[in-house]
């Protein structure tokens, strides 16, 4: 035949597609993880592995059943919806051992900004200060209680 | 803030796609157009341009192999790259682009290449001693069958991949511009003109780079340059030219007149942030400029030497007003808040890994790529003939 003889040099040409297919093919049995796919386009062991995560947030049912003090004061103003966490950073390590672990103290000065910053994005209705301005750079404390802005400490806002 | 004019959401100052992102497309565009000329010899028998025909494949082959690069760089773990092609998503444009990048590299560009110098790389191994020897004698993939009907054979396939290449080249290109057509949160890029525009600008610049290339190695070499086949070439830039032009006008005058909620701040941008890029080098001197001269040459008749100037020059001028191009898409696309509301500033750095001197060398490796490619498959149509003749 010999059209297959004078065409021989193409099926080589086509073994190399092959040859670097299987190639490819390994490499992709070796390094694509078993449980890729499993549950969805994703490694399914890496929901295990989350899961097996220890956790780092208590949760505010957890700060309230002993902070009652501050849920009293936080209830009735406008952080009443405001996680614990959300300012005082993941803390469960101190639910779990309070004496042993403390957290840190907040500077307000900081803080608060980073929610109450002016910035044009913000609905209008939103809270918003230029600090500068605002304070000279006076920690918010100063003047308010951040467990319920709206109240007054110290009798000036 | 320094560079921000009026309101810009956080993630917007600083822009995301930097100048390689820029030479992405400019590169990718280089290969199609180069394939698309090449494809003209073949495909369509115009026996003119046949002295480009292998510089363009090669050219093509060059820039193609450079085209991920600019990625590559702007990645922050490149080595995770690989995993588009092992795990790819069907929703992933840029994990079906790389399968499109890879046939078009081996079932088209590089098979085609094979077989066109499928005789030489031969003769070659025969010929040749030593270390070049080996490398021929491996791309010969071990067979040295150049007889008649095997010639005739390796013409039809290869008549048969070109046509193939040609759609294959839309795609590959249509691909980068739907990667940026389809971002439907971004006005200035969500259009479905862009892959259209897109393919029709490569073919300018892949037509344009391919003619600029020609003319210059031929000087350098000393030889005479083939005026039937620049006129040619020039004469299909001039055309494709029109239609790339007329469909980016479209788009304009289709934005103007829709003129929606992003119109006012767009059109601002393109009168301050863009004039320059966009007005100025685009539109004036990267294709009104060549348009006019190419536009004299097909209806004056001109001397020799004042349309090989001409065409140089509106050669030259035409890649540098079709990488403004990709340089308006790319950074214009970034320089507006979704606010419609302020702009930020593109500052380009210089020695970083996305900086200008990266940009640069990535933009001549190509170039040295073709170099060696030329030295190891001559693509002079005076050498095809001597073997041919020897061959014979």
């Amino acid at each position: 035949m010999s059209v297959f003889k004078d065409a021989g040099h193409l099926f080589r040409f086509a073994g190399l597609f092959v040859l670097a297919f299987i190639v490819f093919w390994a490499i992709r049995g070796y390094v694509v993880p078993k449980s890729f796919g499993q549950y969805g386009h994703y490694r399914g062991n890496a929901i295990g592995e989350i899961a097996a995560r220890s956790v780092h947030f208590a949760g505010h049912d957890t700060c309230e059943t002993c902070h009652t003090d501050v849920l009293d004061v936080k209830k009735n103003g406008k952080h009443a919806h405001v996680n614990c966490e959300a300012c005082h950073g993941a803390l469960a390590k101190h639910a779990d051992d309070p004496a042993s672990v403390t957290p840190p103290k907040l500077d307000t000065a900081v803080l608060c900004v980073r929610c109450h910053a002016t910035t044009a994005a913000k609905p209008k209705g939103f809270p918003q200060v230029s600090a500068e301005e605002h304070s000279t750079g006076l920690p918010c404390e100063t003047c308010h209680q951040p467990h319920s802005p709206a109240m007054v400490a110290g009798g000036a806002k | 803030m320094s560079g921000v004019e009026g309101f810009m959401y956080p993630n917007e100052i600083e822009l995301h796609w930097s100048v390689l992102i820029v030479l992405y497309p400019y590169i990718t565009g280089l290969v199609a157009g180069a394939f698309i000329l090449a494809s003209l010899e073949r495909v369509f028998n115009v026996e003119a341009v046949k002295p480009t025909y292998r510089l363009a494949l090669l050219t093509a082959l060059s820039f193609l192999l450079v085209a991920p690069l600019p990625l590559q760089l702007h990645l922050g773990h490149p080595e995770r790259s690989p995993e588009m092609y092992f795990t790819p998503h069907s929703t992933s444009a840029m994990a079906m682009f790389g399968y499109v990048y890879l046939w078009y590299l081996m079932a088209v560009l590089v098979f085609e290449i094979w077989l066109d110098y499928r005789r030489d790389i031969v003769l070659l191994s025969q010929k040749t001693k030593g270390m070049t020897r080996w490398i021929y004698t491996i791309m010969t993939l071990g067979s040295s069958n150049i007889s008649k009907r095997s010639l005739h054979i390796d013409e039809r396939v290869g008549w048969v991949v070109t046509l193939v290449g040609i759609p294959s080249a839309f795609l590959l290109h249509g691909y980068v511009g739907f990667i940026f057509g389809s971002i439907k949160a971004n006005p200035w890029w969500s259009s479905p003109l862009m892959p259209v525009v897109f393919i029709f600008s490569a073919m300018v610049s892949g037509i344009a780079g391919v003619m600029v290339i020609y003319m210059a190695t031929t000087k350098l070499r000393g030889r005479k340059i083939d005026m039937r086949c620049v006129d040619t070439i020039a004469m299909y830039l001039f055309y494709t030219f029109i239609i790339d032009f007329s469909l980016e006008m479209l788009d304009l005058i289709h934005r103007i007149y829709e003129a929606d909620e992003s119109f006012r701040s767009l059109d601002f941008m393109v009168h301050s942030k863009l004039f320059f890029s966009q007005i100025v080098l685009q539109i004036g001197l990267g294709t009104l400029v060549p348009l006019i001269l190419l536009g004299l040459t097909q209806v004056a008749k001109l001397p020799e030497l004042a349309r090989k100037r001409i065409y140089s020059f509106a050669g030259a001028l035409t890649l540098i007003g079709i990488f403004a191009m990709r340089w308006n898409v790319v950074i214009g696309g970034q320089l507006f808040s979704k606010s419609f509301l302020g702009y930020t500033t593109y500052k380009m750095s210089l020695v970083t890994k996305e900086g200008l001197i990266v940009a640069v060398g990535l933009t001549l490796l190509p170039l040295g790529i073709l170099w060696v490619l030329v030295k190891l498959l001559p693509p002079w149509p005076e050498d095809h003939a001597t073997q041919g003749a020897a061959a014979d």
